[in-house]
């Protein structure tokens, strides 16, 4: 590439004078010049991926421990059938640095085959999330047969509430980072006329964001239903605040118990929830919905994305696999104070949050309590991982209310061999 | 970038309303000319470095606007823009600044002689003096679309121009991302300091990606004299100093562009310009001299009188607060500055400024002497 440029530059001033600005760079501004615009792939190859690699040094995220110069070099100019890049997909790591104590993903993908074409970066990735899970080695199982767990009627002295939430993409169409406005509102379309089809407890209506009255948005603000447009730059430096409130919008059920947000951060996220402890139900309608939902759209030709690598193909790299989040609300006064809480819930390998979800703090002695894992184990092996474990901190809180100690359980082996 | 010509073609799969974005609610330049016809007559046009349609539009989609401000709604990504999306671009031109047409010639004028007075502004009044201006650097795309690489050229380039500066103009620059915690300080302290956008009118064009590579500031000794880089443009370039001495304001402002003009076009990157549009910018809001002369100034009387924005209007004048673009005053000092910027020249912009700006402290002064101001109303300028 270098000697392309020496060719058209002759004179030994110009070539010092291009060698102490910085070879890349210089060089495609001389040529540029005054003589007019460069084509869009003439330009790629004047800007080496040396002169493109982003600075990295002050991040703590998968992406950034993952992309050498080599890795970035090889996929920089390559492009998914759907024509989405490399940089796209890296955008929101390289905007959001991260925090010391906090590592997030730092990239999404654009489209099903972004896992494929940049499997290079993602790979080592959703190692680094997933505890060490071998994308080119292993297979993910997928069980959603819920009468397989028992135990998952939680007590309700302590457990408030249970729910268990996924996300599903429809094949065919670019994710929220990439979609067009007619790719969304197709998923808009294809979604809710699935959902019509839903009948008898799962029979429901849908919610536009762009076009619910004051009243509709009161109602579902009070039900904890609604989600709003994403401030998180997390989120809106990977372009999915795109369009807002454009294809958006929320469907639930009349029993408030089943729930579908369209378009927010997945096509679809598919939440099943009530009040008190019965996760065996709230599992039940879960896995019972999901089907009816595929079904219906199989009808019409459409199949969620899925592959035996990956599991569900989901926008972000964490929530590959299951893409599910299991949990309950859980009053845990005297635990919660003890020492060992963290471990605990590190070996049961549950993870807790405040009870307004991700990054939140938790208010009194409740807490959002859910399995940390999504990728390399079934949804029935999670869901009975979070009771089993739900169960055992209920224990726990019941031996330390009668003065007795507890004891750190041992902890749980990651992969399914 | 920021949302990839890439994906474009793939776009054309579908059909014009079904990619059409819903302005129903939206009240910006934007939204005001694009139709569904004239969507779907540019959809497929791309500018030679891959900027789209939907580039141009992201923000104006994104921020549908106040029933009271009217917005721009769109962006450039390169100097080409302004040519592929004329077809946009000119109605929304025309909408902002003025009825300005697309055959019409805009004149430069950096003669600081040129300029009549503006030395003698009541310092009693006048708090401060700045003119800024924005330059794009011919070869490399906008903000809004630049690459990591391009936006690095553009700083070595500015760098090397800048720290090439002497006497009145000699300084320093300081990158973002590896400015001590002391001097970031001093820069705040100095109100130097731009930091990262948080505009989504900025970040929906896709100007804040990468922050804080490439970005940076340059001043000199004096403090007087100001360069951001990789900002909102590729330069933003700002004299400015105590009082009300304009002349001497502007007079360094027209030296020091000129002396950086000169080294950039030694390197065969000039400003963008051309004789239509004036200076080339990233919004179209800063075409043609993008430039923004004015001072703080005490009018706590005149800005209570019924008739001070009518003034204003009369004078080619706006008002801000002192933090600048939407802030409000405080303690009765404005921001009061040129409101045009295409169609007319720098010299004449900034006279606007002095002679309205002493019409204006003229007023101030009778109205604290209790009488009244209506004789010196001026006629629309």
């Amino acid at each position: 590439m270098a000697s392309s440029f020496t060719r058209l530059i002759s004179g030994r001033n110009t070539a010092a004078l291009l060698a102490s600005l910085g070879a890349g760079t210089m060089a495609a501004g001389f040529l540029m010049s005054e003589t007019g615009p460069l084509a869009a792939d003439k330009k790629t190859k004047l800007y080496p991926p040396s002169s493109d690699f982003p600075d990295l040094r002050k991040h703590n995220n998968c992406m950034a421990a993952a992309l050498t110069p080599a890795i970035y070099a090889k996929l920089r100019d390559k492009v998914t059938p759907n024509n989405w890049t490399l940089d796209q997909s890296i955008q929101t790591g390289v905007d959001n640095p991260g925090h010391p104590f906090i590592k997030t993903v730092g990239c999404v993908a654009g489209d099903e085959e972004s896992y494929e074409v940049f499997a290079e970066l993602f790979d080592p990735v959703i190692k680094d999330r997933h505890n060490g899970y071998d994308p080119r080695t292993m297979k993910h199982p997928t069980d959603l047969d819920s009468s397989k767990i028992t135990n998952a009627v939680f007590d309700e002295n302590y457990v408030l509430s249970s729910r268990v939430r996924t996300g599903r993409s429809i094949r065919g169409l670019s994710l929220p980072p990439a979609c067009s406005r007619a790719e969304r509102r197709e998923v808009e379309r294809v979604v809710v006329t699935a959902l019509a089809g839903l009948k008898g407890d799962l029979a429901g209506r849908y919610y536009g964001l762009g076009d619910m009255t004051e009243k509709e948005q009161q109602q579902l603000i009070d039900d904890h239903f609604l989600f709003d447009k994403p401030v998180s730059p997390l989120l809106t430096c990977a372009f999915m605040a795109r369009d807002w409130p454009d294809a958006r919008g929320i469907w639930h059920n009349n029993e408030k118990t089943f729930l579908i947000w369209v378009n927010e951060e997945d096509h679809t996220r598919v939440i099943s929830m009530e009040k008190g402890g019965n996760m065996k139900r709230v599992f039940e309608r879960f896995c019972r919905g999901l089907k009816q939902v595929e079904h219906l759209i199989q009808e019409r030709g459409w199949e969620f994305m899925w592959n035996e690598r990956l599991g569900y193909i989901l926008t972000c790299p964490s929530n590959l696999g299951t893409g599910l989040r299991a949990g309950v609300h859980v009053r845990l006064p005297k635990l919660s104070q003890d020492p060992r809480f963290s471990k605990i819930l590190d070996n049961l390998r549950l993870q807790k949050r405040g009870t307004g979800g991700v990054d939140t703090a938790a208010t009194g002695d409740t807490f959002d309590i859910s399995n940390n894992d999504r990728l390399g184990k079934s949804e029935v092996e999670l869901v009975q991982l979070l009771v089993d474990g739900v169960n055992h901190l209920i224990e726990c809180e019941k031996k330390l209310e009668k003065g007795q100690d507890i004891k750190v359980p041992a902890p749980i082996t990651q992969f399914r061999k | 970038m920021p949302f990839g010509n890439t994906h474009n073609n793939f776009k054309l799969n579908y059909k014009v309303e079904e990619e059409y974005p819903d302005l129903s609610k939206h009240n910006n330049h934007m939204a005001k000319v694009l139709t569904k016809e004239l969507y779907g007559k540019l959809r497929d046009k791309q500018t030679p470095n891959g900027f789209t349609l939907d580039d141009v539009i992201q923000t104006g989609v994104d921020n549908p606007g106040h029933p009271f401000i009217m917005t721009v709604g769109c962006v450039a990504g390169d100097e080409e823009s302004y040519e592929v999306f004329k077809d946009l671009l000119d109605p929304i031109i025309s909408d902002r600044h003025n009825g300005y047409k697309a055959t019409d010639k805009h004149k430069t004028d950096l003669n600081f002689e040129n300029l009549k007075g503006g030395d003698d502004l009541d310092p009693a009044y006048v708090l401060s003096s700045r003119v800024r201006t924005g330059r794009s650097i011919k070869g490399f795309t906008l903000p809004p679309h630049s690459s990591r690489g391009e936006r690095r050229g553009i700083e070595k380039l500015s760098v090397e121009a800048l720290t090439s500066l002497d006497g009145e103009f000699k300084g320093k620059y300081y990158p973002l991302k590896s400015m001590t915690d002391a001097e970031q300080e001093q820069l705040i302290n100095d109100h130097f300091l731009f930091d990262k956008p948080v505009s989504p009118l900025l970040t929906c064009a896709g100007m804040a990606r990468d922050w804080p590579d490439g970005r940076g500031i340059w001043h000199n000794d004096n403090k007087t004299f100001l360069v951001w880089v990789n900002e909102e443009d590729h330069l933003r370039v700002i004299s400015m100093q105590q009082g009300g001495n304009m002349r001497e304001v502007f007079r360094r402002f027209c030296v020091g562009l000129q002396k950086i003009e000169a080294i950039f076009k030694k390197h065969n990157h000039g400003f963008m310009w051309n004789e239509h549009l004036g200076y080339i910018l990233t919004c179209p809001s800063n075409l043609g001299t993008g430039l923004r002369g004015g001072v703080h100034v005490k009018l706590p009387k005149l800005s209570t009188h019924a008739k001070f924005d009518e003034i204003l209007t009369r004078l080619r004048l706006q008002k801000r607060g002192t933090g600048g673009v939407d802030t409000a005053s405080v303690g009765g000092v404005f921001d009061i500055s040129n409101a045009d910027r295409l169609g007319s020249s720098e010299v004449s912009q900034v006279q606007l400024v002095v002679d309205g700006v002493k019409l204006m402290v003229e007023m101030e002064k009778k109205l604290e002497k209790g009488e009244a101001i209506d004789s010196m109303i001026p006629a629309q300028k």
